[in-house]
């Protein structure tokens, strides 16, 4: 049995976690709920050996332990599941899934056929179609994770802390990952496990804990537990719904995609979104979403089709292309493709419109200050300054930077790509308000969400594609997520 | 701590060991405290000034030129072959040698952005080209009978040497021009993380390029300085010149891994280099040893910026 013993957790003058004592029992799934910022990842990366606690103690089997790195806590059974993706992009799926527990021969060479073997037969167990002698490089965000997964299933511990596992997966990976962990909890480990969606707890957990700014709200069965009572203790007040009422769009029509093809990732894509309204492509992981998103944006143009805007046909070779038109986009890999980690808050945020804080070559350094100050308060953007590095900054508050970055500029229609992905339900919440507020002041917002609940509260219509075709589009009033899951399994 | 802060830690950190070496010279020494050894040490360090500035440009996009001490060689050549007496204008050999500077790093930054080449190949490259050219077109020999006017850039106006003057503009311009100019708020982002800056709508291409070229205008602009220095177009010349400069902005706390640093941090860097050759050339110190000790103090001085940095 494994104890947090009043844990408390420091990082420089700011405590993150206070004096938490939490026991997790053998065979159970324990899920661990909070806010970004309540502590959860910081007393998993204490259990996990990653941090050093800075007061209690940690039990385990009986004894007290003392991880100096996560190898000792490793060694003594205990692995973790990393919120942030670590692979190594240049070695193999069964290299990464092995790594550092490579099956060797007497001579201590490495034996690639047992190698091979172990991580197809883990990626089995997980229902994962991958093949092991693939590139780490070559996968998707949401094979990237399911490789984690199989990495630290591999381990054979005895407890297994999961931080967000399931945040890039697709519905049908997450039930072949809940499949797996009802497995394990047969055979007696212990699941720690994080979420921000509500109905993976529910589905999963035996008992939940709730911090709340470093200290333990209180630990329950799940089966005494409802949604509205999770979320008031996580919050510390009520919230009420949400999402909020859509507004009916207009009928003029602002972007017409038409035949867009780019193979094999998708072919022959075409709909229409309007002012003033939300259109959401959904489908399952590798269903062409964000390449058929990111070809709008010229992140990566399609090799055929056409884009018109206003109903003028325009070419997009590129973002800048795309940003003099009008379109503005905040992609799914924040770290990748949005932040630029040692710029402050504020140099982040005025990046894509900086020509409008310059006469000529000139940077206007008040016009630009101004902006920020404005762009800060609007998003309610914490940091310490808007000097500080974005990189230091939460989770949600560098999504709504760069929301905030890409809405400077007043583009006419807006691409979010998973913009709810890995923030605490208050930054959601905020999200899904300004959303509905872009919509209603006219502009129109091509949505790509995992989430089939946040697709249904906030789209006008669903644009479904499977294997790369779009399969059906729906009204969302008037489907629901059985049908929605229909049109998007392969046949 | 907010990267400014550190940032100001870090410069004053710089000067504060600036001013300690400078003390234990003085004391050590009775050389060093004069304005006649400070005008030196201000003299010696321009060239080496002019070049850390430029390649801060490079090293703030995350790229890298090591072709730096070539090309101050071939510009060097190509400005002296024009500065015969009574043959040109003062102003056709040093745009010459402007130009022969600005191509090579026009050249290196097409080779990385369009041809997708890494920086430390490319330069690597024009490393060699560039000094085969510069023999090629000197025959070998040092190219000798320049011209008074543009030997008289080596001199002094109102006391001070017309190079330390390059130098100190050509540092406020590009301090002015990374705080002031898009494009300057640009190379930052490129080098912070391209692929966002792309997707962010930066021309990361154009920004690449202009570092490369701004980098080798005033590697071009070192090499016109040197060769009124010498007074002779050398095919030889700036052996290594590359090292110091790369030496010198990196202990002024640019990133190799790039999107960090300042201008004034270069500065300093120069600085400190400076002051620590003239100090062993004073102490009479065997240029063997001195070579040592410049190795540790680069190092240490960036190994101890590193361990306060992670603190």
């Amino acid at each position: 049995m494994l104890r947090a013993l009043e844990l408390r957790k420091d990082f420089g003058g700011l405590t993150v976690l206070q004096s938490t004592s939490v026991d997790f029992r053998p065979g159970e799934v324990h899920a661990l709920m909070g806010e970004n910022g309540a502590g959860k990842s910081t007393l998993m990366k204490v259990l996990a050996g990653l941090y050093r606690p800075d007061g209690g103690h940690i039990e385990w089997r009986g004894g007290h332990a003392d991880f100096a790195s996560p190898h000792e806590a490793l060694v003594a059974g205990i692995a973790m599941i990393h919120q942030e993706l670590m692979p190594i992009l240049d070695l193999t799926v069964a290299e990464n899934i092995t790594l550092g527990a490579e099956p060797c021969d007497r001579l201590g060479r490495i034996d690639k056929e047992a190698q091979l073997h172990r991580a197809s037969e883990l990626l089995g167990e997980l229902e994962a179609d991958i093949d092991p002698s693939r590139l780490m490089r070559t996968l998707t965000v949401a094979q990237t994770q399911v490789v984690e997964i199989a990495k630290a299933l591999g381990r054979n511990a005895d407890v297994i802390l999961m931080d967000e596992p399931t945040a890039a997966l697709s519905d049908h990976e997450v039930a072949a990952l809940f499949r797996f962990i009802a497995r394990l909890k047969a055979r007696g480990v212990t699941i720690v496990y994080t979420t921000h969606k509500m109905d993976e707890v529910f589905r999963l957990a035996d008992r939940i804990s709730v911090l709340r700014d470093g200290n333990l709200v209180g630990t329950a069965p799940a089966s005494e537990m409802n949604p509205a009572k999770l979320i008031t203790m996580m919050v510390g007040r009520e919230l009420a719904d949400v999402f909020p009422v859509r507004q009916p769009p207009t009928d003029e029509i602002l972007l017409e995609v038409s035949g867009l093809t780019r193979e094999p990732s998708y072919r022959n894509v075409s709909f229409q979104v309007r002012r003033g309204e939300v259109v959401a492509l959904a489908g399952l992981m590798g269903a062409g979403r964000t390449e058929v998103a990111s070809a709008i944006y010229g992140l990566q143009p399609a090799s055929s089709g056409q884009i018109r805007l206003n109903g003028r046909a325009i070419s997009i070779r590129n973002p800048q292309d795309s940003l003099s038109a009008g379109i503005g986009m905040v992609t799914e890999d924040r770290k990748g493709l949005g932040l630029i980690p040692a710029l402050g808050v504020g140099q982040n945020i005025t990046l894509t419109a900086l020509r409008n804080f310059s006469k000529g070559q000139f940077l206007d350094h008040t016009a630009e200050a101004a902006a920020v100050g404005a762009q800060m308060a609007e998003f309610s953007i914490k940091s310490s300054g808007t000097s500080q590095p974005i990189s230091q900054l939460s989770g949600g508050n560098q999504q709504k930077a760069l929301l905030a970055r890409c809405l400077l500029g007043a583009p006419q229609l807006i691409i979010l790509d998973e913009p709810t992905r890995g923030i605490d339900i208050g930054a959601k919440a905020e999200i899904y308000a300004l959303i509905q507020k872009l919509a209603r002041a006219g502009k129109a917002v091509l949505l790509v969400s995992s989430e089939l609940p946040e697709v249904l509260s906030l789209a006008h219509r669903i644009v479904v594609l499977r294997r790369g075709s779009v399969s059906a589009t729906l009204e969302a009033t008037t489907t629901d997520q059985e049908t929605v899951l229909r049109h998007a399994m392969p046949l | 701590m907010p990267a400014l802060d550190r940032n100001l830690l870090h410069r004053f950190g710089l000067l504060l060991v600036i001013l300690l070496v400078g003390l234990a010279l003085s004391l050590w020494t009775d050389t060093f405290l004069s304005l006649a050894n400070f005008t030196n040490v201000a003299r010696q360090v321009s060239i080496n000034g002019i070049l850390a500035v430029g390649v801060t440009f490079v090293l703030l996009t995350a790229g890298v030129d090591l072709s730096l001490g070539s090309v101050v060689a071939l510009s060097g050549v190509a400005c002296a072959t024009f500065a015969h007496p009574g043959e040109y204008s003062v102003f056709v050999p040093i745009a010459v040698g402007l130009l022969t500077g600005t191509a090579c790093g026009l050249v290196n930054g097409v080779l990385v952005t369009r041809g997708g080449v890494a920086p430390f190949i490319v330069t690597l490259g024009m490393m060699t080209i560039a000094r085969g050219l510069a023999l090629i077109f000197s025959g070998g020999r040092p190219v000798a009978n320049m011209s008074n006017e543009l030997t008289a850039l080596a001199g002094d106006i109102w006391g001070i040497p017309i190079p330390v003057l390059c130098f100190a503009g050509v540092a406020f311009v590009a301090w002015y021009f990374l705080r002031n100019f898009r494009l300057g708020r640009h190379i930052y982002a490129v080098g912070g993380n391209e692929n966002a800056a792309r997707a962010a709508g930066v021309p990361v291409e154009r920004v690449k390029l202009l570092a490369y070229g701004l980098c080798g205008l005033l590697t071009g602009l070192a090499g016109v300085v040197l060769a009124a220095r010498i007074t002779t177009g050398q095919p030889n010349a700036g052996q290594a010149y590359e090292l110091d400069a790369i030496a010198a902005v990196v202990i002024g706390g640019t990133s190799l891994a790039g999107g960090v640093g300042t201008i004034t941090g270069t500065l300093l860097g120069v600085l400190l280099i400076g002051v620590i050759n003239n100090g062993l050339d004073l102490m009479g110190v065997s240029s063997y040893y001195q070579a040592v000790i410049k190795g540790v103090i680069i190092v240490g001085a960036v190994w101890l910026d590193r361990r306060q940095a992670r603190s």
